[in-house]
Parts: C-alpha cells; sequence; structure tokens
C-alpha cells in the first residue's frame, strides 16, 4: 500500500494555479471565520448518519475540532505532511475503539460537503467566481480524504501485521518437562502454514533437546482439514526418523473421525486420552517414576 | 573420502561425510555388507548425520541396506537424520521401516539394547517400553 497521494480532482486547466492561490487564503479566511458554526453542523451530521457510534459525544467533539483546524490548515499551507501523521495518530486511538474504515472516510466526506456546502452559499451571487472557488477547494479537499483513508488503512494494516508476528511467534511452543520429554501443547485454529512450521520447530527441537519422547496436546484444537491431519502423521513419522517416539494427546472425536477417514495406521500413532496419560505414559518409557512424598 | 566403515566390538560403524551419487551407494552398500560377513557384526550404525538432503533412491538404498544386513544377521540403526531430511523422507511417502536414534551415542545404546537377547525386529518404543 503506498501512501502516494495524487491529485486525483486536479482541475484540467492547471494554468490556473495562480488564481488558486489567491482564493485560497480568502477560502481559508471565511471557514476560520464561520469555524464554530460549520463544526457544529459538521457534528450533527455526523450523529445523524449514525457514524462513530462507539466514540463519545465529548470524544467527537473534541476529535471533530482537531480533524477541522488541520482541516483548514491543509488547505491554507498545501502540505498533507502533518495531515498524514495526525491522521495516523487519530487511526491509533480509535482503531482499538472499534472505529470502521467507512466511518472514517464518511466523516472527512461530510466535512467536505459541509465546507462545500457554505461555499456554495457564500458564492452563490458570482457563478463564475463560485466556480473557481471550488476549482481551488476540490483537489485539495480530495487530497485531505485520500490522505486520512490511506492512512487509517496504513494504520491498520500495520496492526494488523504486528498481531500477526505476535501470534505466529506465540503459536508453537516446545517445552521441555522432563530430562528427555518434550510437550507441544496446540491450542486454536491449526491451518496448513501453521501445522509445517510446528514439524518445523518439533524436529529441531528434538535435535536441540535431545529428546525421546514427545507428546503433542492437541486438546484446544477442535477439528483439522485432510491435508493437515496428513501432515500431523508425517511429523510423527518424521520424528520417529529422528530417534523420538510421539504421544498424541486429547484427540478430538471430529480429528479422530479425519484421522480414520484418511487411513492412518494406527500401529504408527500413539494416541492416549489426555494430556496427563500422556505424559505418565511419556515417563513410563523415560523410565521416571513419580511418587508423593510422605508428609506424615 | 566419501564414506568410513569403522568396526568398533561386534559393530559396524559406517559414516557418509558427503552426499553420494547412486553408484557410490550402491558400493557403500556392498561394502557395509561385506564387512558384515568378515568381521561377523551384530549391528550396524549408519551415520548420516553430515547429508543436508537425502532422495528418494538415497533413503531406499539406507532402507535396502538394512534389510541385506538382516539378511545378513546384522541389525541397522540409522542416526543423524536432520529435521528437513526425515520431513522430506516422509513427504516422499517412503514407509522407512529401520530402526533410527538421534546421533551415534544413542544408535550405539540402542543397538546394544536390540543385540542383548538377540530380539530382533522391534521397534524403538518396544524397547524403551521394556528399560522401565
Amino acid at each position: 500500500m503506498t501512501t502516494n497521494v495524487s491529485d486525483i480532482g486536479a482541475t484540467p486547466e492547471q494554468g490556473d494555479a495562480e488564481e488558486h492561490a489567491k482564493l485560497l487564503p480568502e477560502l481559508v479566511a471565511h471557514l476560520r471565520e464561520h469555524r464554530s458554526e460549520l463544526r457544529e453542523e459538521w457534528s450533527t451530521r455526523i450523529t445523524g448518519a449514525h457514524l462513530l457510534s462507539s466514540m463519545t459525544p465529548q470524544e467527537i467533539a473534541s476529535e471533530t475540532r482537531s480533524v477541522y483546524d488541520n482541516y483548514v490548515e491543509v488547505l491554507e499551507t498545501g502540505s498533507v505532511e502533518a495531515l498524514r501523521r495526525y491522521a495516523r495518530d487519530l487511526s491509533e486511538r480509535i482503531i482499538p475503539r472499534g472505529v470502521e474504515t467507512h466511518e472514517v472516510v464518511g466523516i472527512v466526506l461530510l466535512l467536505r460537503d459541509v465546507l462545500a456546502r457554505s461555499l456554495f452559499k457564500k458564492y452563490q451571487q458570482d457563478f463564475g467566481l463560485l466556480n473557481r472557488v471550488l476549482d481551488a477547494y476540490e483537489p485539495a479537499a480530495n487530497r485531505i480524504a485520500n490522505t486520512v483513508a490511506v492512512s487509517f488503512v496504513d494504520e491498520r494494516e500495520r496492526v494488523i501485521r504486528q498481531q500477526q508476528d505476535a501470534i505466529r511467534e506465540l503459536s508453537t511452543p516446545v517445552l521441555q518437562v522432563r530430562e528427555r520429554l518434550l510437550i507441544l501443547p496446540i491450542i486454536g485454529v491449526l491451518d496448513n502454514q501453521r501445522a509445517s512450521q510446528l514439524t518445523e520447530q518439533l524436529l529441531h527441537g528434538i535435535r536441540t533437546h535431545r529428546a525421546k519422547v514427545v507428546v503433542i496436546d492437541i486438546t484446544g484444537v477442535a477439528d483439522v482439514d485432510e491435508p493437515v491431519a496428513n501432515h500431523l502423521v508425517n511429523t510423527v513419522d518424521a520424528s520417529r526418523l529422528m530417534g523420538a517416539s510421539v504421544i498424541i494427546t486429547g484427540l478430538s472425536s471430529e480429528i479422530a473421525q479425519t484421522l480414520v477417514m484418511i487411513g492412518v495406521d494406527l500401529n504408527k500413532m500413539n494416541t492416549i486420552g489426555d494430556l496427563q496419560g500422556g505424559i505418565e505414559e511419556a515417563e513410563r518409557l523415560l523410565g521416571f517414576k513419580v511418587s508423593k512424598t510422605d508428609e506424615s | 573420502m566419501l564414506v568410513s566403515i569403522l568396526r568398533q566390538g561386534d559393530f559396524l560403524i559406517a559414516s557418509i561425510h558427503t552426499a553420494l551419487d547412486d553408484t557410490e551407494l550402491l558400493r557403500f552398500q556392498q561394502d557395509v555388507v561385506t564387512q558384515i560377513g568378515t568381521h561377523r557384526s551384530r549391528g550396524v550404525i549408519i551415520d548420516v548425520a553430515a547429508l543436508d538432503v537425502l532422495d528418494s533412491y538415497g533413503s531406499l538404498s539406507l532402507r535396502n541396506l538394512a534389510h541385506i544386513a538382516r539378511l545378513r544377521g546384522a541389525v541397522t540403526v540409522i542416526v543423524g537424520i536432520q529435521p528437513d531430511v526425515a520431513f522430506a523422507i516422509v513427504q516422499l511417502g517412503m514407509d522407512v521401516d529401520v530402526h533410527t536414534a538421534l546421533d551415534l551415542e544413542e544408535g550405539l545404546a540402542l543397538l546394544e539394547q536390540l543385540t542383548a537377547g538377540n530380539r530382533r525386529g522391534r521397534s524403538t518404543l518396544d524397547v524403551l517400553g521394556d528399560l522401565s
């Protein structure tokens, strides 16, 4: 996603640049002068359109104030840099509140509309002048709307990427519980990508921990599709090739059915009902004996 | 030197140092099988830790080698299979029904158990079970 903002609303007559430069200050002065009433109208229309429903009226008031000021400032200076920073900042604050893309785009377009209407009203006597004012106003307004929308989406994507990274790191812990005994608790959806990541982590874990027995607990996985079930079986075989036996615990009835459906060789799969049973079996295989200390 | 075959008591330890082509694999297979006879070995360890890749013919040859050795009276344990190699072998759908162990040390320990009571053709898991 690029942040390159082009003049999507540029007029064909680029020679008017000079006139725009003259008209814009006048326009900005007008918008500054009627700041409170235009902002008020904008807020009313936001509420009327049921946008930003997840924010309180006070929050909306303070945000609309700063958005308005930023908006007018960009019209005046023509620099979207400050606005882009502000929009990022704003997005960072409102994304966790559950504000949607259509709401953000909606409020900016509403502001554009409110301001355009006030310009209509001011210049309605002189149609030629109104036309030129709009020629100056619209490209700038479009640029602003574009910048805000792009910044918002960028910020959302950044948040999504960050969360994906976090999930990826958390998803497959390989833990040593006894000497040469590893457990892999798997929770959540097991898709193809996660399954191959799991295999890789497990096989490398076997080598680094010199594991002899591995308990894979899939109590937290509701269901898997056939490719993933196959992958699981392959993982068990590959672990065996590296000298480790795998015990699978917590198979749900759905997964058990899938495994039988793909025709898995049950001699190769060592499955036990729950994690406790799995660890007990693993300890037995490794020759550990756990006993309670006598407290009396 | 591509491979080394060393005698260690009743066992042979064959290490593969680089990737072997098909003819080299066949030659290696023959060498091991011959030496099992000359040394009257009861067990063979094949160390493949140096191999980053193993193609289907390679793994098939190792499996055949293990079966031939068994017919000649020796148990084979393959040790040091790298994680990627292990998964590749499985994904190729090959049924590598031979004993495997993590490394040379583990392989020797496994071989001791496998040959102790002449109990052959049992899985690692069974032997592990006997230990407890």
